[in-house]
């Protein structure tokens, strides 16, 4: 199905099922245990051997001698395999750096070698036998040295100008320059990367875990020199992503290599020390920005340019993204620069570009408003834009940013906050208020499904579509119902299977509106296909309580069906509706902290966000997306920093004692609001992403409220006491 | 983590003499840390002695009126205790302070006061350290030392001690009570029982070889405000940028013990004087001779700033 | 190898085993009881959390072989997915869990910490120390801090909670 104009009145609409707050389907398999993970398949294969990865011990240089004989010897040791012996790899379309490293050695802890033995503990124990002599050369770490050097935007990417943004910010009356820091970050998500793979002949099954099935199935077979029929990945629970897993990672390759060279089914997880330096980060982001503006509060000159590094083949991370697009203004300017660095692969973390961006435009938004005299949210709505900003002749297709806010600021009790910074004390505690806007560009991907139904009314959708927590299944299963007019108990879906028809993956908050538009798409070519069955007008017909009719003539689906069922498959495929309108998600973000006078520790007691976000598909899993990302975009805002040490070259805090994240006791009770809004450019759905927009923004205004509360400003993340106690008042 | 083989001792006499008869003997009880440390082959023992099996789990009141703790009794029972809640409270808020209610279910009172540093670089096993492998440099010294110690480190080593409870238990005046693989017993005073790095950062304690803690004894209750105040970036199972141990008296004066600053529970004795004077008095006397980095240097305000708010909380 | 016995879920198991092994390794890769889950391995995120003697432990940082005789509750004992217990069911209506791998660990430690409550275990945040402590959102936050939830669950959890420890009050 090709959606290239903008959606009318379709099934969705009756929202009879879609919309409503049902319970997850997974979720009585999850709170028990046993919903099965990559590393758990057990019943998958028998004769499971593990496998157990070796980082190299370097950021750069070159192997110069590998001895695993003690290894080889080790009890239980059934084969080594590295670089030397590996025979030759390919390498995947998304991974920048050999995910088996040897000779080079392209970043601290890349994979050198995967050591294959009976159990586990024969595994681990060998792995540190094995020898490894380096010869270390110099590397470049220190991506504010690359600035200080005279970095500048790259040919492949060069800067956005919109009018002439020197002269209009030379000639504004109120002027901000300002620069802001992110640092690396981890997804940190709970379950480590992991693969089992068998071999049958010169085929290969892996069980994994993966974001997007499609492009890693691909990946696979291109290291592995295979063609892609030849490589089927199954990923049907996956313990968390966050961008982490959208690729083929150094799990799924070695455990494949492993089981080829030992000869039966290896199983491997990453190990939690190895994962921040092994796999990809977000990157950090040195960034500038220049906002003028007139007297009275409009903005006449926007700047922003952001700085982060990455190994050679790596992209920027593309932390003006937002900029050409939130506020107003005639003058523009935005670009990126981009130092090599030999750190593990910058790469995509929940909300890539925009989470970072916003945490540095919204704090200078709130210096803004500040230099203004203006409040935060007036100063924001008064530089509203319903075009795109570079082309007034393209409209947003919805856009109710100022309505998140305006709404936000009256739930919130925004009247009740103190301008003037440093004024409000409660007991031990400064006490005040920040707020940001939420934003995030909305993408669709061509996603495909399958549909069967069969004899006994039930519909079964299989799509390589995957479920990372975001709550997928239980959509596309509400998609389906309200589709054919079913009971969600008589629909089964099964995900994360490459031999079922590729889709969307979850990644960029595309997942949930382009899969279930494809399971649209599915449903409507299975509408039609049980109409023509039993010979009636598929325009006319309605599916209702698991009944097809047209005038009074009525059949269940079951008996239309009939023994040998009916399947339909289809792809949903975008046309160019997201080029003639911008599809972006907003929202409001609010938050109230409490900092501690003596101490400068930061609790946050209260968090708002107002979200529009089109069609909210299922409020209970869409509020869950959203409180998840508000969570750690406290995170952010607070502890989260990959250490990185410049001289060796590698983030030192690599496990989850050292690299925080936020713990219960971080993290107050969450609101969240949708607006009620459809977004008819976006999908038959009429829906958009929400699981990264929860994200965009509440660092900032964290970050915004704890200069309400302390008057004191940071503009480098994570905004630890460090950064600011000596601008503490004096304790008592 | 290298094979071992496993016996469980069958009393504190015996499990000291196997420890001292078998080369790389280990004894294990809450194995919280150790195990950590094993799965990274930081610490590689041949042989492990189970000594959660020894009677040594209860708490008794001593002659002397003060408390005698089990060297196996949990963190989480030893938090609990109606005695220790009432009389050294210090000790309570210290344990409930430190990581999660898993651990403490699970780590010991003698476990954690062998629990060895969480520097990074103590972690990673592909990076030198004195510590780990004597000799071989510090890599935390002009590296990531943001978490490490600004007092009592050395050239050679600037970790710090990681845990809570010690903290309280060296302002409380405790005792560590051991036998020898001999079968002789001692007591060695908490201020002695944690040594400072020097040029010798792998001797932690003073331990000798096969010597097993058998109980840590607290002396009669001293009365006053108990205050452990735990300044760490986020609000729960997290260890201290700096802790501050305070007993302060109606009058003043008391006693003050730090964590996060050091290679050991910290307290100066002879710097308590300046208590009655301030937090800033107070805190110069007692990280005098600080040599922090340039990371870690916010340490030393933070400390004067939590001291002055538990000082301020003990006046009420 | 080292032989080692003890109840899980009330089921006797006998099993030999490596030394080395832990207790969350005998679980998932021994009894192939994958409820619990490692994600960390060293004591850092709490998704391996079970009971052990009516205690919950981060079962990576226990070897199997010191658990002679122990009585051992995972997930999977709690409840299954066609008779949950009160907590799992509550966990599934206020969906407190997204990807669900942090989820068995949260909720072994949500039944545990009711307990402990209710057995006059103080907290960090609990203010009297030698008062009973209640079941408030701060209580069950800080005695819940050992579960990381990186998909950030955390409010709807602490509402699973509370809505549980209601009604057993």
């Amino acid at each position: 199905m090709k959606f290239d104009t903008p959606a009318t009145t379709n099934p969705i609409d009756q929202m009879q099922v879609v919309g409503h707050p049902l319970n997850r389907i997974d979720g009585p398999l999850k709170t028990t245990g046993r919903a099965p993970y990559a590393y758990e398949r057990h019943d998958a294969v028998p004769n499971q051997a593990y496998g157990y990865v070796i980082g190299a011990a370097i950021a750069k240089g070159r192997i110069t001698a590998m001895d695993l004989s003690a290894a080889r010897a080790a009890p239980g040791v059934l084969a080594i395999v590295t670089a030397e012996n590996a025979g030759p790899l390919g390498k995947g379309n998304y991974n920048v750096a050999k995910l088996l490293g040897g000779p080079e050695v392209e970043h601290y802890h890349q994979a050198i070698a995967i050591v294959v033995a009976a159990t586990f503990e024969q595994a681990r124990a060998a792995a540190y036998l094995v020898k490894v002599d380096y010869a270390e050369s110099q590397g470049a770490f220190d991506l504010a040295g690359a600035k200080a050097a005279g970095l500048g935007p790259s040919q492949a990417t060069p800067d956005a100008r919109v009018g002439d943004f020197a002269h209009a910010f030379a000639a504004a009356p109120v002027q901000l320059d300002a620069t802001y820091t992110t640092p690396d970050q981890s997804h940190s998500m709970m379950e480590p990367h992991a693969s089992l793979a068998a071999w049958d002949g010169d085929r290969v099954v892996v069980w994994t875990s993966n974001q997007m099935i499609d492009w890693s199935t691909g990946d696979l077979a291109r290291t592995l020199n295979m063609p892609k029929e030849k490589v089927r990945l199954i990923s049907p629970f996956i313990g968390g992503g966050f961008g982490g897993k959208l690729w083929l990672r150094t799990d799924a390759v070695l455990a494949a290599l492993g089981a080829r060279a030992a000869r039966r089914p290896v199983k491997v997880a990453l190990t939690r020390p190895l994962i921040p330096n092994n796999t990809t980060r977000r990157a950090a982001t040195i960034q500038r920005i220049r906002i003028g503006a007139t007297q009275d509060g409009k903005i006449s000159a926007i700047g922003h340019e952001s700085w982060s590094g990455n190994l050679l083949g790596g992209h920027p991370e593309n932390a003006v993204e937002q900029t050409r697009l939130l506020y107003a203004g005639a003058n523009r300017l935005t670009g990126t620069r981009l130092a090599q660095l030999d750190l593990t692969e910058g790469n995509s973390m929940r909300a890539p570009g925009e989470a970072p961006g916003l945490m540095a435009l919204e704090i200078a938004m709130d210096e803004m408003a500040e230099k203004l005299g203006m409040d935060p949210v007036e100063f924001r709505a008064i530089n509203d834009t319903q075009v795109d900003p570079s082309n007034p002749d393209r409209p947003f297709s919805r856009r109710q940013l100022v309505e998140c806010l305006r709404l936000g600021a009256e739930r919130f009790g925004w009247v009740g906050r103190s301008a003037r910074p440093g004024t409000r004390r409660e007991g031990q505690w400064l006490v005040g208020m920040g707020m940001a806007s939420g934003f995030r560009n909305n993408v669709v991907m061509r996603s495909g499904a399958r549909v069967r139904l069969d004899g006994q009314g039930v519909v079964t959708v299989e799509t390589d579509m995957t479920d990372i927590g975001t709550g997928s299944y239980t959509i596309i299963a509400q998609t389906a119902a309200e589709m054919m007019g079913v009971a969600m108990d008589k629909v089964v879906v099964r995900l994360g299977d490459s031999a079922f028809p590729a889709s969307a993956g979850s990644g960029g908050q595309w997942g949930g509106n382009s899969s279930t538009a494809g399971v649209y798409a599915a449903c409507v070519k299975l509408r039609e296909t049980v109409a023509q069955k039993i010979g009636l007008n598929s325009a006319d017909a309605v599916f209702e309580d698991g009944q097809v009719r047209t005038g009074n003539r009525q059949v269940s689906l079951a008996e239309a069906a009939g023994e040998s069922g009916l399947v339909a498959e289809d792809t949903i495929e975008f046309g160019d509706l997201a080029k003639r309108f911008q599809e972006s998600t907003f929202a409001g973000h609010f938050v109230e902290v409490g900092v501690d006078a003596a101490t400068g520790e930061v609790r946050v007691r209260r968090m708002l966000a107002v979200c529009a976000a089109g069609r909210i598909l299922n409020p209970k899993t869409a509020r869950s997306q959203v409180i998840g990302a508000m969570t750690m975009g406290v995170g952010g805002a607070l502890v989260e920093e990959l250490a990185l040490d410049k001289r060796r070259g590698f983030f030192v805090n690599h496990d989850l004692a050292g690299y925080e994240v936020p713990v219960h006791a971080d993290i107050p009770h969450q609101e969240v609001i949708f607006l009620d809004e459809v977004d008819e450019m976006s999908s038959p759905m009429k829906a958009k992403g929400v699981g990264e927009l929860g994200l965009c923004g509440v660092a900032a205004a964290v970050a915004n409220a704890i200069y309400n509360a302390t008057g004191v400003r940071v503009r480098d993340y994570p905004i630890t006491l460090d950064k600011y106690l000596d601008r503490l008042p004096e304790v008592a | 983590m290298k094979p071992f083989t496993y016996e469980r001792a069958g009393s504190p006499a015996e499990a000291a003499a196997a420890a001292a008869r078998v080369q790389g003997a280990r004894f294990i009880a809450g194995g919280t840390n150790l195990l950590d440390l094993m799965k990274l082959q930081i610490e590689t023992p041949t042989h492990l002695i189970d000594v959660n099996g020894l009677a040594l789990d209860s708490i008794e009141a001593t002659q002397e009126g003060g408390l005698r703790i089990g060297a196996l009794v949990r963190n989480t029972d030893l938090a609990a205790d109606a005695r220790v809640r009432r009389d050294y409270a210090l000790l309570s808020r210290a344990l409930l302070a430190g990581a999660s209610g898993q651990l403490r279910n699970k780590a010991t009172t003698a476990g954690n006061l062998m629990q060895r540093t969480r520097c990074p670089y103590f972690y990673d096993t592909n990076q030198p350290c004195n510590k780990r492998q004597p000799g071989s440099g510090c890599a935390a010294i002009g590296g990531f030392s943001r978490p490490l110690a600004v007092v009592g480190s050395s050239e050679a080593c600037i970790a710090t001690n990681p845990g809570d409870m010690a903290v309280a238990m060296r302002a409380l005046g405790a005792v560590v009570e051991t036998v020898k693989p001999d079968g002789t017993t001692r007591s060695i005073p908490i201020a002695e029982f944690h040594r400072l790095p020097g040029d010798t950062p792998h001797v932690e304690t003073a331990l000798e070889r096969g010597e097993l803690i058998t109980a840590v004894t607290l002396p009669p209750p001293v009365g006053g405000t108990h205050i452990y105040r735990k300044v760490r970036d986020r609000a729960s199972y997290a260890f201290a940028l700096v802790s501050v141990a305070a007993i302060v008296q109606r009058d003043g004066t008391g006693r003050v013990a730090l964590g996060g600053v050091a290679p050991k529970p910290w307290r100066v004795e002879a710097a308590e004087a300046e208590l009655p004077r301030g937090a800033r008095a107070a805190t110069a006397a007692i990280l005098d001779g600080a040599r922090p980095t340039h990371e870690n240097a916010f340490k030393i305000p933070l400390v004067e700033r939590t001291l002055g708010a538990v000082l301020a909380q003990a006046r009420g | 190898m080292t032989k080692v016995s003890f109840t899980v879920n009330g089921q006797a198991v006998a099993l030999s085993l490596d030394t080395r092994t832990t207790l969350l390794d005998a679980l998932r890769e021994h009894l192939q009881l994958t409820g619990s889950k490692k994600g960390c391995d060293h004591g850092q995120c709490g998704a391996c959390t079970v009971m052990v003697n009516g205690r919950r432990i981060n079962s990576c940082l226990s070897l199997a072989v010191m658990h002679e005789g122990n009585e051992v509750t995972t997930i999977e004992g709690l409840g299954s997915p066609e008779s949950m217990h009160p907590m799992q069911d509550a966990f599934v209506r206020h969906d407190g869990y997204q990807c669900g791998y942090c989820t068995p660990g949260q909720i072994c430690s949500s039944v545990a910490i009711l307990e402990e409550i209710k057995a006059g275990i103080p907290s960090h945040v609990s203010a009297d120390l030698n008062a009973q402590p209640r079941v408030t959102p701060e209580e069950i936050r800080e005695r819940m801090s050992g579960n990381i939830c990186r998909c950030g669950a955390y409010s709807n959890i602490v509402d699973a909670i509370t809505e549980v420890a209601g009604r057993q009050a």
